[in-house]
């Protein structure tokens, strides 16, 4: 009888009501943006994510020139989710992510040149060369990583979630993961965790609509991945992921949840990256139609173009921040290419603590 | 017939118990399934349950009593008609089972421990603590180091499964929770590779997580977590990330536990660059051991053994006492064969050397105490001195810890050696269930014998 009893429980709760309609895969879920946001936060959210979307094509460019090696995962498309997430969080707060982590790390504040320097391996790099696209970190900014494993990261960001509950303070911990992941098993010990003790983490899960070359129907049973914490009495919501204003309404609303003791939250960003999986993925498995018309009717940085126009910033106004962060990105650009490869003693350092 | 009421056998490892308290008294009808008495093995307390019909004629082994040997008769059952002077007298204890003379066989005397050395063992930092010992089973030892560590620094906590309320599957962290609180003892469902994770993120997030794994065997659920999270990070992050963590739990076989839960992990990690592992035999060394490695500000793996728990040593009464972590330790000087073993083969050696000194072969045991990094210096100065080495180890021979013994020999003692490395391993078989064919496939102090022998040509 035990499972008739947690299911009239569900049924109760707040989770358990927006689960009521699946929204199931269709596009743009309706959502608040609560208050509508004034032009100056606008262009930060411009800027910011103009930032990465131009960081990363110069990414793609230099994998492409072979100074970037191995994987690379580009962000592009995706912006909106970490610029409206980082949004909502403040000083002392945390972000742990996967191996598309680029645009997480700009977000936090992680210094271009640092974050392009690691992609070419070199010593100005975040990891000094030694960690690369997927492993870099930030002790200064709250970054705990770039992790490579798929879910990985999930047990990680939860236990940083503990830490804080541990020492009694009121940070919280933005654990992202892709719409791959959530299907991961671990994923779910993190989730059961996390809403025994009350953890103070928010689960973002990152629907780009495919898991490398699988497409989430064929991928994930169920209904909307926001729905995967309901057993465990997590609330969860379906989120326009392509509109950075809505994004920061959801992640405002799950933030103050976890942050007030109530425990994990998860949001479901809908969101599509434009390009392959990594560099090396010629994405055979969709129509270029389908990224035309999601990069024509939906692009996250068209729409606060078109939101600024209206609230009559001009189109000069704008080039000056294209300017400036095509600026940064030429810069972060040399000086990856210009810093030197690490020092061959590199090798041997960093494996233990040295007491 | 009167019946016989035997000392149950109530976990794998049992040998004997405390019989805690009779719940039923001396002319009481028995029904089957009625609680007789409470016994406290070596895990938990336990209630012992009639399995016939009749009267409790005669109380053989009184409430309070410990050591009680398995299938040793502690009560008389009657059954219609007959009277308590049927009963034939008990005998004074049942014969031993075969597991309780292999624990008394290797038990060192505690007073001895660590067996009193003919020739002088090194003079070592860690001698001036033993001025002032008690003694301790490794279980305790492991518990005050855990205690000790935890008063000191609050960023210190315990998870696990059954770490808290249960106060430890094998009791190893009895009385903790009463201490320190659910806050910083904490149970965790069975999920390993979730809490792995989840403490690998608190440890970056700079507290200090000892994780207790029920047995090493469960931790393959986490080992992606232990390597690829805790032991890798450092490095990827250039220096950013440290982890002092502790994965620490019953590691090698039992007794009679299977394939699955019975297996030596210490070569895994030992090959895993990032990791330190420890593996002591004795409880001073648990203690000294565990409480470096909770100091560490590195990831430790720190591999026990369930049969030593109970196993009982001198242990130094300082809480200043450490050992510390890539020290080799020797714990029986000799001349004519060193014998390098870790964890619960250090024992065996142990006797397998008193037993090669009445042949006239006088062996060197090295207790390595942790596996990586390696304490080459003691092992090399050892062979300079005899020319020799057998490696003992419980785990598989295939890439297992005696194969690095054997390629350090060739790269720094080649010039040294009068015979081949000889290793002395588990059998390359998953541990067959059967109890001769489990005690076929794991290393005893007979086939140390025999190797020592082989390199001495004798």
């Amino acid at each position: 009888m035990a499972s008739v009893s947690a299911k009239s429980k569900a049924a109760a709760s707040p989770a358990a009501k927006r689960a009521g309609k699946p929204a199931a895969t269709k596009a743009a879920p309706k959502n608040s943006t609560s208050k509508a946001a004034s032009p100056q936060e606008l262009k930060h959210f411009y800027r910011e994510m103009l930032l990465i979307r131009r960081f990363e094509e110069k990414a793609g460019q230099l994998y492409g020139m072979g100074l970037i090696g191995g994987f690379c995962h580009l962000y592009i498309g995706q912006e909106a989710v970490v610029v409206g997430m980082q949004a909502a969080i403040g000083e002392g707060d945390s972000v742990v992510t996967s191996y598309r982590d680029h645009g997480h790390m700009l977000a936090t504040g992680m210094e271009s040149r640092g974050v392009m320097a690691e992609l070419t391996g070199r010593s100005g790099g975040y990891s000094r060369g030694k960690g690369g696209s997927m492993h870099m970190f930030s002790r200064e900014k709250n970054f705990y990583g770039g992790h490579g494993i798929v879910g990985a990261q999930v047990p990680i960001g939860t236990g940083i979630a503990f830490a804080n509950q541990y020492e009694g303070n009121d940070r919280v911990c933005l654990t992202y993961m892709g719409d791959g992941a959530v299907n991961q098993g671990q994923v779910y010990e993190s989730f059961n965790m996390a809403a025994l003790w009350k953890l103070p983490v928010v689960y973002v899960i990152e629907n780009n609509q495919y898991g490398m070359g699988t497409s989430v129907q064929r991928a994930a049973a169920g209904r909307d991945l926001a729905e995967r914490g309901y057993a465990y009495g997590i609330p969860g919501e379906v989120v326009d992921g392509m509109n950075v204003l809505t994004v920061k309404a959801a992640a405002e609303k799950a933030v103050a949840y976890a942050r007030a003791g109530k425990g994990p939250y998860i949001l479901e960003m809908k969101t599509y990256r434009y390009r392959g999986h990594s560099m090396s993925d010629p994405a055979k498995y969709r129509s270029k139609e389908e990224v035309n018309k999601m990069r024509q009717e939906r692009d996250p940085i068209d729409n606060v173009r078109k939101m600024l126009m209206d609230a009559g910033i001009t189109e000069d106004d704008l080039k000056v921040i294209d300017r400036d962060v095509k600026d940064i990105v030429t810069d972060a650009a040399d000086f990856a290419q210009s810093s030197p490869e690490p020092d061959p003693s590199e090798l041997w350092t960093d494996i233990l603590v040295e007491a | 017939m009167p019946i016989e009421v035997l000392m149950p056998a109530l976990s794998p490892t049992m040998t004997e118990g405390k019989l805690s308290n009779w719940l039923k008294k001396e002319g009481d009808a028995v029904k089957a399934g009625d609680v007789l008495a409470e016994i406290e093995t070596d895990k938990a307390t336990m209630e012992v349950e009639a399995v016939d019909e009749g009267t409790l004629g005669k109380i053989l082994v009184a409430a309070g009593t410990e050591g009680v040997a398995v299938n040793t008769p502690i009560a008389i059952l009657l059954e219609e008609g007959e009277s308590a002077s049927d009963a034939k007298p008990a005998p004074k204890a049942a014969e031993p089972s075969p597991a309780k003379e292999e624990a008394e066989a290797e038990a060192p005397k505690a007073a001895a421990a660590p067996a009193a050395p003919k020739a002088s063992v090194p003079a070592s930092d860690e001698d001036r603590y033993f001025a002032s010992t008690r003694t301790q089973t490794v279980r305790e030892a492991l518990r005050d180091a855990m205690a000790e560590e935890m008063r000191l620094d609050k960023k210190v906590f315990l998870m696990g499964e059954e770490v808290a309320q249960y106060q430890g599957a094998y009791k190893v962290s009895q009385g903790l929770l009463d201490e320190f609180g659910a806050k910083r003892v904490i149970d965790t469902p069975i999920t390993e590779q979730g809490f792995a994770g989840l403490a690998t993120g608190a440890a970056f997030k700079k507290l200090r997580p000892i994780v207790e794994f029920m047995t090493f065997n469960f931790a393959m659920q986490a080992i992606d977590q232990i390597l690829n999270s805790a032991a890798k990070t450092l490095y990827m992050s250039g220096g950013q990330m440290g982890c002092p963590i502790v994965f620490r739990g019953p590691n090698g076989a039992a007794s009679r536990v299977g394939a699955q839960h019975s297996q030596c992990y210490a070569s895994w990690y030992a090959h895993c660059p990032g990791l330190k592992v420890v593996a002591p035999w004795s409880a001073a060394d648990a203690k000294g051991l565990l409480k470096s490695a909770i100091r560490d500000d590195n990831p430790i793996i720190f591999l026990e053994n369930e049969l030593l728990y109970g196993q009982s040593f001198e242990v130094p009464e300082s809480e200043e006492f450490v050992v510390p972590i890539g020290k080799a330790k020797i714990v029986r000087a000799g001349s004519d064969v060193t014998i390098v073993a870790f964890s619960i083969m250090v024992g065996r050696a142990l006797q397998a050397a008193e037993k090669l000194a009445e042949q006239g072969i006088e062996a060197e045991v090295i207790d390595l105490r942790t596996i990586r990094p390696l304490d080459t210096e003691t092992i090399i100065n050892s062979v300079k001195k005899t020319n020799r080495l057998v490696s003992c180890e419980e785990g598989w021979p295939y890439a297992g810890i005696g194969s690095e013994l054997a390629a350090l020999m060739m790269e720094e003692c080649f010039d040294h050696l009068d015979a081949p490395v000889k290793r002395v391993s588990g059998a390359d078989v998953p541990l067959p269930y059967a109890a001769n064919l489990e005690k076929m496939a794991l290393p005893q102090a007979d086939h140390i014998i025999e190797a020592a022998k082989a390199v001495c040509y004798r």
